[in-house]
C-alpha cells in the first residue's frame, strides 16, 4: 500500500444530462507532482472542482491524507491542507502582500474584542517573509498593494500562501497562462522549489514542455474521462498529443472512452 | 520585473518603491485652498483668513474662525465616519440625512423637560412618565434608532442583494416620513439641562476627533478594518478566504446607522430642538467629505484621516467664501467642481497606476 495524499475512486460530476466527469479513478503519492491534461472541456478543471470543494461531486469518494473527506466548500477545503491557486486569482488589490496570504485567516491579539480584534502585523510579516523565502519569490516590497505588482508577481504571491501555510496538497489551475517568457520561468522554478521540498502538486496546463520538466507522472483526460496515466520517463510528447485528441487510448481505460 | 533590489525572497525594503500616501496629496489640496483664500483675502479684504493680523501677541492664528471652520464640519463629519466604511465596501448611504431626521425627533421626545419657567412643557410628546429623564436615556434610544436603520439597510444590503443605492434610496424616503409622521410636523423643544451640553461649546468637536481617533485605529490595525478593506477591493475573494461577507457588511451599515444616530442627538442638543427637516442632504455632504479625501467610490482604497482632512476642506471653503463675502451659490458651485474634481483625479491615478504596473 502506498502512501497515498489523495485518492478518487469513481469520481462523477454530472450537470444535468452532462456527464462532465465520469468514473474517475486517481491516486497521488505524497509528494509527487502531477500534472493533468486535455483538451478543452475534457474535465480537468471540473476534476479540480470536486477536489476543492467549489463543486458537490455527483458520485464516487474522495480519501485525502486517509480520510474520506467531503468538503462543503473551498475554505474547508483549505482547512484540510488543499491550498489552490485559481485561474482567476483570488487576490484583493488593494491590500497589501501580508494581507493577501492572510486574508480571512489573519494572525490576532486582544481576542476579546471580537471582530475589533487587533491585527499582529509583525508576526503576519515575518511568516509571509519566511514563506516568500521558502519559496524563493522575490518580490520588490512586500508592503506595496497587489495593484502595483506585474501578473508574475501577482501569481508568485498566490503561490507563496501555499508555502506559508504548510499545505499538505497544492493545486494549480493553468499558472502561467497568462504570463511572459520570464514570468514563467519564475513560477516554473517555483515549483521545481516546491518539489524539493516535498510538497504534492496537482498542475493543471496545456504547456507540454512545462510539464515534461516539471513533474514525474502526467493524467490525460478525455471527454470527461480518464484515459491515461504516464511515467514521464516512459513517454513523449507525441505520445500525449495522441491520448489528448484520441488516436490512442490507456490499456487498462480500454472501454472507457 | 523589477529587479533592483538586493537579496532574496524579497527580504528588502526597496524605498523607491514605496508608495506615497494619498492623505498627503489630501492635505496639499488643503494647504493649497487656504493659500488661495489668503492671497485673495490679501488682495481684496485686506484681511488674512486664518492668520491673526490685529496687533495682538498671544496668538498667531484667528482663533474664532477655526473654531467655526471645524464646528461646522463636525456633526456631518461624525457622519462621514461612517459614510467613510460603507463606501470603502463599495457601497454607499444615501439615507443619513434623513435618519439624522427620525432620530432627532424620536430621541429628543425622550429628552424633554417637564416644566417650561413654571408651566407644564407645551410641547411634551409623551406623558409625564417621558419627562426630565436621565440623559442616558434619550443617548441610547437615539444611538438605538440610528442602529435600526443600519441593521435595516445592512440586512437588505447584504442578504437580499438589493443594491446600496437602492436600498438606501428607500431608507431615506422612509425615515424622513418617519421624522414628519412622528409629531405631524410640529417640532420637538425644551431639553433638560443635561441634554444640552452634550453639543454646547467645542463637545461636538472634541467626540467628531474622538471618534475619528478610534476609527483610525479601527481601519488600520483590526479584522474588522481589513475585512472592509478586503470585501471593497475584491469581494469575490474575501468570501473565498473566508469572511463572512454578509455578516461584515451587516456591521459596517449598523455602525454607519449608531453614528448617524449620534450626530441627531448632538445636533439637537446644539440647536435645543428638533424638526423634521433636519440633516436635510446631510448624506450627500457626508460622502463629498469622504470622497474629496480621497475615498474611492469604486471601493477599497480611503481613509479615515482623508475623510477628516475632506471635512476640513469643506469647512475651509464654507468660510472662505462667508470671508470674501461671496454668496451661497458661489460656494455651491464650487464645491460641486471639486467633487468632480477629486473623483477626476482619483480615476486618473488608477488609470496611470494601472498603466505602471
Amino acid at each position: 500500500m502506498s502512501d497515498y495524499i489523495l485518492e478518487t475512486k469513481g469520481l462523477t460530476k454530472h450537470y444535468g444530462g452532462v456527464h462532465a466527469l465520469e468514473d474517475a479513478n486517481f491516486t497521488l503519492e505524497r509528494g509527487e507532482h502531477v500534472a493533468i491534461m486535455g483538451d478543452n472541456g475534457a474535465g480537468k478543471s471540473t476534476f479540480v472542482r470536486q477536489i476543492t470543494g467549489v463543486e458537490q461531486r455527483t458520485r464516487g469518494t474522495v480519501v485525502f491524507d486517509k480520510e474520506e473527506v467531503s468538503f462543503a466548500g473551498p475554505l474547508d477545503a483549505r482547512e484540510a491542507g488543499i491550498e489552490t491557486v485559481f485561474q482567476t486569482l483570488a487576490l484583493a488589490d488593494d491590500l497589501n502582500v501580508p494581507d493577501n496570504l492572510f486574508l480571512g485567516r489573519e494572525k490576532t491579539k486582544w481576542n476579546w474584542l471580537g471582530p475589533f480584534r487587533r491585527l499582529d502585523y509583525k508576526a503576519m510579516r515575518d511568516d509571509t517573509m519566511a514563506g516568500l523565502v521558502k519559496t524563493g519569490v522575490k518580490i520588490p516590497n512586500i508592503r506595496n498593494t497587489i495593484a502595483n505588482m506585474s501578473g508574475g508577481q501577482r501569481q508568485c504571491v498566490a503561490i507563496a500562501r501555499t508555502a506559508t501555510f504548510a499545505s499538505k496538497l497544492t493545486i494549480m489551475d493553468e499558472p502561467t497562462a497568462a504570463l511572459g517568457v520570464q514570468e514563467t520561468a519564475q513560477v516554473e522554478n517555483i515549483i521545481r522549489t516546491l518539489k524539493e521540498q516535498g510538497e504534492s502538486l496537482i498542475l493543471v496546463s496545456h504547456n507540454m514542455r512545462q510539464v515534461f520538466d516539471l513533474v514525474d507522472r502526467i493524467i490525460v483526460f478525455r471527454r470527461g474521462r480518464m484515459v491515461a496515466n504516464l511515467r514521464v520517463e516512459d513517454t513523449n510528447g507525441e505520445d500525449v498529443v495522441s491520448y489528448i485528441t484520441g488516436a490512442k487510448t490507456g490499456a487498462e481505460f480500454e472501454g472507457a472512452a | 520585473m523589477s529587479d533592483s533590489s538586493e537579496g532574496t525572497g524579497g527580504l528588502t525594503y526597496d524605498k523607491s518603491k514605496r508608495q506615497w500616501p494619498n492623505e498627503l496629496n489630501v492635505l496639499a489640496a488643503l494647504i493649497l485652498i487656504i493659500i488661495i483664500f489668503e492671497i485673495l483675502g490679501a488682495i481684496f479684504m485686506q484681511q488674512s483668513l486664518l492668520f491673526d493680523t490685529r496687533d495682538r501677541f498671544d496668538s498667531i492664528f484667528n482663533e474664532a474662525r477655526l473654531r467655526i471652520i471645524i464646528i461646522q464640519v463636525a456633526i456631518i463629519g461624525i457622519i462621514a465616519l461612517g459614510v467613510t466604511q460603507v463606501i470603502i465596501t463599495a457601497g454607499i448611504d444615501l439615507s443619513s440625512g434623513s435618519v439624522v431626521g427620525a432620530t432627532a425627533m424620536i430621541a429628543m421626545s425622550f429628552a424633554q423637560v417637564a416644566e417650561v419657567s413654571g408651566s407644564p412643557n407645551p410641547k411634551a410628546i409623551f406623558g409625564a412618565w417621558a419627562l426630565d429623564l436621565p440623559v442616558v436615556v434619550p443617548v441610547l434610544v437615539g444611538l438605538g434608532v440610528g442602529m435600526i436603520a443600519g441593521l435595516i439597510n445592512g440586512f437588505l444590503i447584504a442578504y437580499s442583494r438589493i443594491p446600496p443605492f437602492i436600498a438606501t434610496l428607500g431608507m431615506m424616503l422612509f425615515a424622513r416620513g418617519v421624522a414628519q409622521w412622528w409629531s405631524l410636523g410640529n417640532p420637538v423643544s425644551f431639553p433638560t439641562d443635561a441634554y444640552a451640553v452634550i453639543g454646547s461649546g467645542m463637545n461636538p468637536v472634541i467626540i467628531f476627533l474622538g471618534l475619528a481617533l478610534l476609527f483610525h485605529f479601527v481601519m488600520n490595525y483590526t479584522v474588522y478594518g481589513k475585512h472592509t478593506y478586503a470585501i471593497g477591493s475584491n469581494e469575490a475573494a474575501a468570501r473565498m478566504s473566508g469572511i463572512n461577507v454578509p455578516r461584515h457588511l451587516l456591521l459596517v451599515y449598523v455602525i454607519a446607522g449608531a453614528l448617524a444616530g449620534l450626530a441627531a442627538v448632538i445636533l439637537t442638543s446644539k440647536n435645543l430642538t428638533a424638526q423634521s427637516g433636519m440633516g436635510l442632504s446631510y448624506e450627500l455632504e457626508a460622502i463629498a467629505m469622504a470622497v474629496i479625501g480621497g475615498v474611492s467610490l469604486f471601493g477599497g482604497r480611503g481613509s479615515i484621516i482623508g475623510t477628516v482632512i475632506g471635512a476640513l476642506i469643506i469647512g475651509v471653503i464654507t468660510s472662505g467664501f462667508t470671508f470674501l463675502r461671496l454668496g451661497a451659490y458661489y460656494q455651491e458651485m464650487v464645491l460641486g467642481m471639486i467633487i468632480v474634481g477629486a473623483v477626476a483625479l482619483d480615476q486618473w491615478q488608477q488609470k496611470r497606476a494601472a498603466a505602471r504596473a
